[in-house]
């Protein structure tokens, strides 16, 4: 079985189609990217998936479970992640207050205890902070554990967003241009970040991206998009060598085909 | 300076984080303890008005400095728990069981206006609260059976196991635990999950959303904890005031109560005492200068709100840190002193940040 | 008959009274299309044109239509100069504290009056006041009158400036897409600032329409609150919306006064706004949107 599937969905923004009809399996494991022209509809797809658009048609299933119709704040709580493609962090918070944030969907605690600060809060802080720490040691983010994030340069800015995402313990993790605005060394590092947290973690990840170079890096399966359908699916040599996706990209608009 | 080193992570879930915060708050403590043994009645009162304000200003502090949040309906929620509290007390309730029953019932007022207002932005709730506030006033106004109209309702003296507190010296200690509580809670529910669930909602609904923090939930309780924690102090105000007149909770108390959050500064429990001495303390400075003005400015009726009015717009263009702000630069400069540079505290250039679709 | 022509009375009274709250709501409104502040100070800003007709017109003794014109500018004038000394430096900072910053100010515009003019009230002849007009079987006040007409001149002249003229047009650019207008080359501090003035202006000419029928004094700012209500009810994106918004506020305000008991008119307004928020908060016209991620 695979871990999510999306089945025929679609979604209308007034008369405009922006996803249409689009379905696909992400297998357990594995990295899938989307990609797609500008106003494709892949960022799009990510808001559907996290609930924040509803979908006008079809199915969203992650590990055998609908979710087409959960609550946004659900989503987490169903072991699904994502990262945004502005970087939407807590700027007047610290890193380790925004990874502990990350924590919140395994935050058990009753009011009461925590107004008083009981026992089982303190117990459960230092449950949620071990963890927060793993996670700093896994993405080499020690030096900035107390500073604001309003203070941290792009760069750093967009890892902690991806140890965000991590803290929620995912078992779908949605990337949206995890490259965007880094340089050249910074993209290299975030590739072997997804690489590592794929091994090493074990976690899916779908990922939206415009940089070639990345997406063959580190992708198992790529897809296509243009006009919000479906052009091509398969291994990312097959997709970019796909007559229509070489059509879309170079045809119409030339300036997007970096 | 001083460096923390820390060697387990309960330090940073500590109240106090090292000796000198248990020091001198112990200190400030004791200080306020005998405060009433040193000095007259005239300024355990007015010490006591600082207490109080100080516990509202604690309440809107976590709606508006931690939550973001505005509201501009305050003044209603203080008027709710003086009322409450009053009317019961008169009903033959002990005081103990009135000053509780007030925090709770104007708690449960304000998630009754909290959830309706939840999906409106920064703009549309300023609004909706405004609007709430002179409607709950018009209703202390109208409903004399019970609040007393404009006639206005004599506050019975509370007593606490058979000690009445009839001066200013038995509200002052009353307030002054009270206020140690707000606190204490206050900073409880900024070390725990509630807290920081408060401070992701202020800085990125969606991001908060999509880390599992139910919006309407976490706003709705924010505006019940602040409401409560006002009501608490309306129930106290009652008892320092004595006498409760309708028109005493109006827009200028809200506005009062905002600018304690703002001239303190946004965002920090430090802030909003410091935000409620000054609120308490200018018009206190008023009336002892009033008469050694020049041109008769200090005669003019509208001196005090419009001084309100300068000293907002004034920390809001220059400060936006309050009073806080400069607190915590004068500490810096004095432990990093002669290392200080321009730029550690230089303000960053913020960007407009649109709500609306392009 | 006879309740019918009551009824009407009420409605004519009332669609005048609508008429100020829509005016001082079309100010929110196109401040808050153009920068995203609302001016919590308009209503404040009404009260200083009202001041300066009255300083124009019963001190200097000035015709009534020249003080008026005057007023209307310089009032625009100081709307001008509010944005570009003040608010201008506020842009980006979270919205809260622009509310703030306007309700600061207009306790220093309401004292600065009381300074200049002070407290009392005080008013200045104009052509309508205290005049009747018959139309079949209603009798209406001339100054009731006058400010219905002044309002749907005033929005047509809005209308041709807005849609025809070079600037209007860029007004309206750079109300949609700031960065866009920029690159058009557009100044749009420039065009924020005359925006700030426009709508100083119009607060001035609802200040200057309202005093026939009530006196000028420091606290007419406090109609604002009743505007909020218009421009909710419009949707508060919605030059129209915000003028029918005032309509039905000042309507129902007055039938509430005269049908309900004692007390409930003063909150007619307030009920209306919080069930619009809470009911529509987009508003009768406008459409809700989200912002994008």
């Amino acid at each position: 079985m695979s871990l999510f599937e999306a089945q025929g969905i679609s979604v209308r923004f007034g008369g405009i189609r922006a996803v249409d009809d689009v379905s696909f399996k992400v297998e357990k494991g594995e990295v899938f990217s989307i990609i797609g022209p500008n106003g494709a509809g892949k960022t799009t797809i990510f808001n559907l998936i996290s609930r924040i658009y509803n979908a006008t048609e079809g199915k969203l299933i992650v590990d055998g479970q609908e979710f087409t119709k959960t609550p946004p704040d659900q989503v987490a709580r169903m072991g699904i992640a994502r990262t945004f493609q502005n970087i939407e962090l807590f700027p007047n918070a610290s890193l380790l207050q925004n990874l502990l944030i990350g924590r919140h969907c395994h935050a058990k605690v009753g009011l009461l205890s925590q107004l008083a600060f009981m026992g089982s809060t303190r117990r459960a802080e230092v449950k949620h902070r071990e963890k927060a720490e793993d996670v700093i040691a896994f993405l080499g983010l020690q030096r900035y554990r107390d500073s604001l994030i309003a203070n941290l340069p792009y760069g750093v800015r967009k890892v902690v967003e991806l140890g965000r995402a991590l803290c929620i313990e995912p078992k779908l993790l949605l990337l949206d241009e995890p490259s965007s605005g880094l340089n050249v060394e910074e993209t290299e590092g975030m590739g072997f970040w997804i690489e590592d947290i794929k091994k090493d973690l074990g976690i899916t990840v779908i990922m939206v991206e415009h940089d070639m170079a990345l997406v063959n890096q580190v992708s198992d399966r790529v897809m296509a998009l243009n006009y919000g359908k479906v052009l091509a699916m398969g291994t990312p040599r097959e997709v970019q060598t796909h007559p229509e996706v070489v059509k879309a990209y170079l045809g119409g608009e030339l300036e997007d085909a970096a | 300076m001083r460096y923390l080193f820390r060697t387990d992570y309960k330090q940073d879930t500590a109240l106090a984080r090292h000796g000198g915060d248990v020091f001198w708050y112990g200190l400030l403590t004791l200080a306020m303890l005998a405060i009433p043994l040193l000095m007259g009645e005239f300024y355990v009162g007015e010490l006591g008005g600082v207490f109080i304000f100080a516990i509202a200003g604690v309440g809107l502090m976590l709606l508006v400095g931690y939550t973001g949040l505005i509201s501009l309906g305050h003044a209603a929620f203080l008027g709710i728990g003086a009322y409450t509290n009053s009317v019961l007390l008169e009903r033959g309730m002990p005081f103990v069981v009135t000053l509780p029953v007030a925090g709770l019932f104007t708690a449960f007022c304000g998630a009754a206006i909290g959830l309706p207002t939840l999906r409106m932005s920064g703009l549309y709730l300023a609004i909706a609260t405004l609007a709430f506030g002179s409607i709950v006033g018009t209703v202390f106004q109208k409903w004399s059976s019970v609040t007393g109209g404009f006639d206005g309702f004599a506050v019975p003296t509370p007593t606490i196991f058979g000690i009445g507190l009839d001066g200013a010296t038995g509200i002052y200690y009353v307030s002054l635990v009270v206020l140690i509580f707000v606190l204490w809670i206050s900073a409880n529910m900024l070390r725990s999950p509630m807290g920081r669930a408060m401070v992701a909602i202020r800085d990125s609904e969606v991001s908060a959303q999509s880390m599992g923090i139910n919006l309407a939930r976490y706003k709705a309780m924010a505006f019940a904890i602040s409401a409560g924690m006002t009501g608490l102090a309306g129930a106290l105000f009652a008892h320092y005031v004595r006498f409760l007149a309708p028109d005493a909770f109006d827009v200028l108390l809200s506005v009062q109560f905002v600018t304690i959050v703002f001239v303190g500064g946004l965002g920090s429990l430090h802030g909003a005492i410091f935000g409620a001495i000054f609120v308490r303390l200018l018009p206190q400075f008023i009336a002892i200068v009033r008469d050694d003005l020049p041109f008769g400015i200090g005669r003019l009726p509208g001196l005090e709100p419009s001084l309100f009015g300068l000293v907002l717009v004034l920390v809001i263009l220059f400060q936006p840190g309050g009073i806080n702000g400069i607190w915590q630069k004068a500490k810096h400069a004095f432990t990093a002193f002669p290392f200080k540079r321009q730029t550690s505290s230089r303000r960053q250039k913020s960007y407009a940040k649109s709500e609306r679709l392009r | 008959m006879e309740d019918a022509a009551r009824l009407l009375q009420l409605v004519v009274n009332g669609a005048a009274a609508g008429c100020i709250y829509g005016l001082i709501a079309l100010g929110f409104v196109l401040i808050y299309k153009a920068t995203e502040m609302v001016n919590f100070a308009q209503g404040d800003v009404m009260m200083l044109g009202g001041f300066v007709a009255y300083s124009l017109i019963a001190h200097w003794g000035l015709n009534y239509w020249i003080g008026a014109l005057l007023a209307i500018a310089i009032t625009a004038a100081f709307g001008f100069a509010l944005d570009a000394i003040i608010l201008r430096r506020v842009i980006g900072q979270p919205q809260f504290a622009v509310v703030m910053l306007t309700l600061g100010l207009g306790f220093i515009f309401r004292a600065g009056a009381g300074i200049a003019w002070g407290y009392d009230s005080v008013g200045f002849n104009t052509p309508f006041t205290n005049k009747i007009a018959n139309i079949g079987p209603l009798i209406l006040g001339q100054d009731n009158l006058s400010i219905i007409v002044g309002t749907v001149l005033l929005c047509a002249v809005l209308y041709v400036f807005f849609s025809k003229t070079r600037l209007g047009v860029a007004m309206q650019a750079s109300s949609q897409n700031q960065l866009a207008a920029y690159y058009m080359g557009i100044p749009v501090r420039t065009v924020f600032s005359l925006i700030w003035a426009i709508s100083a202006g119009v607060a001035a000419v609802a200040g200057i329409l309202l005093s026939p029928v009530s006196m000028i004094d420091v606290n007419m700012g406090f109609l604002g609150i009743k505007a909020f209500a218009a421009a909710v009810i419009g949707g508060f994106g919605s030059i129209p919306g915000s003028l029918v918004g005032g309509v039905i506020v000042g309507v129902v305000e007055q039938l509430a006064g005269y049908y309900l008991p004692a007390g409930f008119q003063e909150v007619t307004s307030n009920v209306v706004l919080l069930a619009m928020l809470i009911l529509r908060p987009q508003g009768l016209f406008a459409e809700l949107q989200g912002k994008r991620v």
